[in-house]
């Protein structure tokens, strides 16, 4: 049996010292296309959290039982089952959201945070240890997903969760939104600075 | 010249380790390699490997060389505004009202890019990098005269600190600083960096020029820009009160543009300047100018209505826009472009020909100069490797064969 886990840093690890996206850097193509308003990256968020936990929740039930041989293939449709649960539900109760994320719910199946959280642990781990696994690694997703989101809507559209907050005299004086914030580059510099600051932070992450 | 140097030698323990002003160090090192040759190069006489001739010598003669086309651009400014606004002026007006207008996009570039490169060098504790003499320069210079400051702050701004200092400074660059500045105002601000409102200057400063006002059948289009947008009917450039361009003005730099890189003319002065000083390559230069001729003469071969930039001469390709400008001052930038001399044709060629390809058939960018230099500088180590490889892989086949005999 693996060695002894702590649920504790199971849970609160990937927020910071093994965060998925500023850490691992995996999942760096969804945070590039939804993150440009803050509302998808939101329900994106949620999304992979709930995917991630159930889909770490049921391959950890089944994992005695998984041939090894076939256990991608078997991990992939678990996932798959629970995305298009996920993309139903976004349609049947927040229809604008799911039109903004379009393909890109689809896509969480392809999301290399998924894979590699089945693979490295709940196939060798009990069920609960593999919830909180999911749960804290979805959450460590969403946050970088949030933090980018907020300044590309904040710094290229002005507004935050569709509310107008830079003001008016802001744009009479001349001030202008900047356009290059939607686009996907910017995304990637603002996960450097993040990564940057983090790592500026936490000096063992540092390569030499 | 005497005085000066005592005093910084009088000056120069207070900033030496112990010093009151130790914090400075940079900045006096800074000031006074600016001011003087330093020690550490070679002497100007005898026999050295290397000359004296250390970067920031390097970088005032890019900046001479710059000169022509910043004199040039405040003539053009004041001409342009007078032609527009209809206000008569002698030259000396016109080169006052372009100074006084370029003159506060000048500081604002210097400051914040200077400003950011004392504190980093402040902070690794290393000495003041000349490198953002000439961009400090060549970033009002390409960018339309009506650029608000603060979008030339924000954009220098984050070119100093993302394309240059993370990488290391001067020097470590992939990609060529001002070009890159221009680039983010470009896709950032759009309304503000294309059009046919931004290139001429409107306003009236301390007196002189008049306000222009576009609605009454006057266009600051550029010729780029009137191409881009034109749409049936014989092609016939227009400057702004709407009189027709010769090839001639266009040459001499007579039209609504970017505020230095108008005129062929004083590109070519600089140009000059830069070759006799053997700062830029003219293998570099040669071949934009080459791969501009070829792929322009292609598109002229196969004009269809449908790009309209097709109609143009492939000589008149390297007169409009910032051909010329990125030919001869961008693409030749010995930090970002390729080091090996076949390198260097490739590099070039490849320039020219994506410049015309993108203006020619894009009618989304008017101008593509400033993405084929940009595009050039990411594949130059790529380009670099191959040369490099392919000399190593027929040397060692000719090894071989002499082995063999």
């Amino acid at each position: 049996m693996a060695e002894k886990i702590n649920n504790k840093s199971v849970l609160l690890n990937p927020f910071s010292k093994n965060n998925p996206v500023i850490v691992q850097v995996l999942g760096i193509c969804s945070v590039l296309a939804v993150t440009a308003k803050l509302e998808p990256a939101i329900v994106m968020g949620v999304s992979v959290i709930a995917v991630l936990a159930f889909s770490n929740v049921i391959i950890s039930l089944l994992r005695n039982t998984i041939p090894t041989s076939i256990r991608i293939i078997v991990q992939l449709v678990v996932v798959a089952g629970l995305v298009v649960i996920v993309d139903q539900l976004l349609k049947a109760y927040a229809y604008d959201a799911s039109k903004q994320l379009s393909v890109f719910i689809g896509l969480i199946i392809t999301n290399c945070i998924l894979m590699g959280r089945l693979e490295a642990f709940a196939m060798g781990n009990k069920p609960w240890p593999s919830f909180l696994d999911g749960v804290g690694n979805g959450a460590g997703y969403a946050i970088i997903l949030v933090i980018v989101g907020f300044f590309r809507e904040l710094l290229g559209s002005g507004t935050l969760l569709g509310y107008p907050v830079i003001g008016k005299w802001a744009y009479d004086a001349g001030y202008v939104n900047n356009g290059l914030m939607i686009l996907p580059p910017m995304a990637l510099i603002v996960v450097a600075c993040i990564i940057w600051v983090h790592r500026s932070r936490n000096k063992e992450l540092q390569e030499d | 010249m005497k005085p000066l140097r005592k005093f910084l030698n009088r000056v120069k323990p207070n900033f030496e380790e112990g010093g009151r002003l130790h914090a400075f160090h940079s900045v006096f090192d800074g000031i006074e390699t600016f001011l003087y040759t330093p020690n550490t190069t070679s002497g100007p006489k005898g026999t050295h490997i290397h000359d004296n001739f250390d970067s920031k010598r390097l970088m005032i003669i890019v900046v001479l060389a710059l000169l022509p086309c910043l004199f040039f651009g405040m003539y053009n400014t004041g001409y342009q505004n007078m032609l527009a606004s209809g206000t008569k002026a002698d030259f000396w007006q016109l080169m006052a009202y372009g100074f006084l207008a370029v003159l506060p996009r000048l500081v604002v570039a210097y400051v914040v890019g200077l400003g950011i490169e004392f504190i980093v060098a402040q902070w690794r504790k290393e000495e003041i990098q000349e490198g953002f003499l000439v961009t400090g320069i060549l970033i009002p210079l390409i960018c339309p005269i009506e650029t608000p400051l603060w979008m030339i702050a924000v954009a220098t701004a984050f070119s100093v600190i993302f394309v240059k200092e993370v990488f290391g400074g001067t020097g470590y660059n992939i990609f060529n600083v001002a070009l890159v500045t221009r680039a983010f105002l470009f896709f950032a601000y759009p309304a503000q960096m294309s059009g046919d409102k931004v290139f001429v200057s409107t306003k009236p400063i301390c007196g002189l020029g008049g306000t222009v006002n576009f609605a009454d059948g006057i266009s600051g289009a550029t010729p780029l820009g009137q191409i881009a947008t034109h749409t049936g009917g014989e092609l016939q450039l227009q400057d702004v009160i709407g009189d027709p361009i010769s090839t001639w003005d266009a040459f001499l730099g007579l039209i609504p543009g970017s505020f230095g890189e108008t005129s062929t003319l004083c590109i070519l002065i600089g140009g000059v300047i830069l070759l006799a000083f053997g700062i830029a390559s003219w293998r570099i230069m040669f071949s934009v100018f080459a791969g501009g001729l070829l792929m322009g003469w292609i598109a002229n071969t196969f004009s269809t209505p449908t790009y309209p930039a097709s109609f143009l001469p492939a000589t008149d390709q390297l007169l409009y826009g910032g051909f010329a400008f990125a030919a001869v001052f961008m693409a030749t930038d010995p930090v970002t472009a390729c080091r090996t001399n076949a390198g260097k044709y490739i590099y070039g060629l490849l320039i020219g020909a994506v410049a015309v390809l993108i203006r020619t058939y894009n009618n989304g960018y008017p101008e593509g100069a400033m993405l084929a230099v940009l595009l050039g500088n990411a594949l130059a180590p790529l380009i670099d490797y191959c040369v490099v490889q392919s000399n190593v892989s027929r040397r060692m086949k000719r090894l071989k064969t002499e082995e063999r005999q």
